[in-house]
């Protein structure tokens, strides 16, 4: 990375003017070598004690086996670090200083996914003694359809997390260097930091194999905690360490009343920033929302692996209560920074640089402690995006590698070698579709995206993992019709919705009307999965779950007795 | 496969049954937390105007229960993890 990096740094260093022309109107002080600096010196530092951690643990294969010799809290930390991406750090921020209270609906919804993984399925993942997504859900069921359909969710679920994360880190890159870009690519500087961003990626998964490991998840939690707490306690003691204040004030500087039409005035809906807003005035949108982003982190592939690293039940369940403390804390800083960026960096610098008020948080770093701390904050969230991307396309690639390839193209069965190439090109496949996605969505708040991303996941993956932990008579045909149905569903209601319709598409209406496809394509993956289950029995699914439940006399357990 | 501490380790069982009690709580507690963030959800599509009243300046309904739905989420699973762990080192 180093080696990466310094060319550039010094092409940088030498063509940027000292004051970017987007943070000098924005009026955020300087952009200009100390920030740079500052950036470059902590990716590499971040990045030189990532690959330090990396060195500790070996393969991901290797903690499958070793399945102990991580601490609960270890453990807690890792959940968080695979969960807290710095897109929704960057996205949450920016929608709390665009609307206040709305954004707060993502900061509660990411987290009340988190009792419910714990309650409903870790649990029961640990006992049947399967590891990802698709082995849960195919442990009783013909493992080929089933894998496929797996497959096609979890390369879903990845493309629009990725998304998310390029459109963060491309916006970064361009708040820093879109000076010195301006000069080689006038006015394209976003596209040229876009495709820089993919390529630095694509170096990253495909010459550092070893990124999702524990101990890379637990400094990028620490990293991302550590940043966001240090700006929130600065935040606070502007207001003399009393939220309160800063909420009033955030009202104070934005709330108004109504203003009705006059003459060449329009008229204007009354805010108040410190309740529901117009990102959820259709209630049905607020639902549709709330359900996806609670369900969702239930159907994350990569999520739900991590209980297995840990020795026993007890310690898994220890490390969820620590994981869910820490991602909420993280959520509750969301509240400071947000509120913070809306009354001390303005909304009309925030919305100058980005549309999407995505660059929310780092223009606030900047405000709170300079150059160095923008610097700082930005190289936090930069590289904690190149840890999360690297994450999504492994488990991307492995899923069309594994699964697609071999059951699809090979009929079953290819040599690991001819895997091990499929997952190469997978890669880079995943770096072209993302760079060509993150151009389409760069007006996109990335915590919206991620928002998607859980969508898909909630219709496509839950429904069937649900059933088949649960439910007897769950079907391999049911479980392939809900996946199919969740998916296709949920990414076509996206595509016609306003976000894509029209922000993207540039139609004048949206032919479905919800920003979140959730409270559709949710409830009906489940009848789906349901109908087509009944009407296909399957005595072989039925015999492994009756096995699974009844081998064990009822006298060794006296049931619900002290709960 | 994963190693089992002896206070979990119930020799062929069944692999579901063995979470058979965690079960129970589980299932109740989930429908607590679905039924509070169900409620909080619904009021922000409801309520707004509830939500957006403050109760003292600075602090409205609506991000004082947001704050709410966070830590009382966060205590429930502290509830779980705790009742859980002692059923299973009691066993």
């Amino acid at each position: 990375m180093t080696t990466l990096f310094s060319p550039l740094a010094a092409t940088f260093l030498a063509a940027a003017p000292v004051i970017s022309a987007e943070a000098q109107k924005a009026g955020i002080g300087k952009i200009g070598p100390t920030a740079i600096t500052f950036f470059l010196l902590f990716i590499v530092l971040s990045l030189g004690i990532t690959y330090w951690a990396a060195r500790r643990t070996r393969t991901t294969s290797d903690f499958f086996v070793a399945g102990g010799g991580i601490t609960a809290w270890q453990n807690g930390f890792a959940l968080a670090g695979d969960f807290m991406s710095a897109a929704s750090f960057l996205g949450i921020a920016g929608l709390v200083a665009k609307s206040g209270f709305d954004g707060l609906m993502y900061s509660t919804g990411f987290l009340v996914g988190w009792p419910l993984v714990l309650f409903l399925i870790a649990e029961s993942l640990r006992a049947i003694g399967k590891y990802t997504f698709a082995d849960v859900v195919a442990y009783r069921l013909r493992q080929k359809p089933v894998r496929i359909a797996a497959a096609f969710g979890t390369v879903a679920v990845v493309l629009f997390y990725l998304i998310a994360q390029m459109v963060g880190a491309g916006k970064l890159i361009q708040l820093l260097f879109g000076q010195s870009l301006s000069g080689y690519f006038p006015g394209h500087t976003y596209e040229a930091a876009i495709i820089i961003v993919g390529i630095i990626m694509m170096i990253y998964v495909l010459f550092g194999g070893m990124i999702a490991t524990t101990w890379v998840q637990i400094i990028k939690a620490g990293l991302l905690l550590g940043g966001a707490s240090l700006m929130a306690v600065l935040v606070l003691a502007k207001f003399g360490f009393n939220p309160l204040a800063l909420f009033t004030e955030a009202a104070h500087q934005y709330n108004h009343p109504a203003v009705a039409a006059a003459g060449a005035v329009a008229a204007k809906p009354a805010v108040n920033v410190l309740g529901p807003g117009p990102l959820v005035s259709n209630p049905l949108d607020a639902l549709s929302l709330g359900l996806s982003l609670m369900i969702g982190t239930a159907g994350l592939p990569h999520i739900l692996m991590r209980f297995y690293t840990v020795p026993n039940p007890a310690q898994a369940r220890k490390s969820a209560f620590y994981a869910t403390g820490l991602i909420g804390f993280f959520y509750l800083l969301t509240f400071i920074l947000g509120f913070g960026a809306m009354a001390l960096v303005g909304q009309k610098q925030i919305v100058a640089v980005d549309k999407a008020y995505n660059m929310a948080a780092p223009m606030l770093a900047g405000v709170l402690g300079g150059e160095p701390m923008l610097g700082f904050i930005a190289a936090v969230a930069f590289a904690t995006i190149l840890a999360v991307v690297a994450g999504l396309t492994l488990s991307g690639a492995s899923a069309l590698s594994h699964d697609l390839w071999v059951n699809v193209v090979r009929g079953g069965e290819a040599p690991e070698s001819e895997q091990l190439r499929v997952a190469r090109y997978a890669t880079v496949f995943f770096g072209v579709v993302a760079v060509a996605l993150g151009l389409l969505f760069e007006d996109t708040n990335v915590a919206y995206m991620v928002g998607l991303a859980f969508a898909i996941a909630a219709s496509a993956n839950f429904p069937a993992l649900l059933l088949s932990i649960f439910w007897r008579r769950f079907t391999t045909s049911g479980a392939v019709a809900s996946m199919w149905v969740g998916a296709l569903s949920a990414i076509g209601l996206i595509v016609i919705s306003p976000a894509v319709w029209v922000d993207v598409l540039k139609h004048k209406e949206a032919i479905f009307p919800l920003r979140s496809p959730g409270l559709v394509t949710i409830p009906l993956s489940f009848v789906v999965a349901i109908l087509v289950s009944l009407a296909t029995p399957e005595a072989e699914s039925r015999r492994q779950h009756d096995e699974a439940l009844a081998e064990l006399p009822t006298a060794d357990l006296p049931l619900a007795d002290q709960v | 496969m994963s190693p089992l501490d002896s206070s979990d380790h119930l020799p062929r069982g069944g692999a579901l049954r063995q979470s058979a009690r965690p079960r129970t709580l589980g299932f109740a507690l989930s429908l607590v937390i679905l039924a509070i963030y169900c409620g909080f959800v619904l009021l922000v599509a409801y309520g707004k105007p509830l939500l957006g009243t403050e109760i003292v300046p600075g602090l409205s309904w609506g991000i004082l229960l947001g704050a709410l739905v966070i830590v009382v989420a966060w205590l429930l699973t502290l509830v779980y993890v705790t009742v859980s762990n002692k059923n299973s080192a009691n066993r």
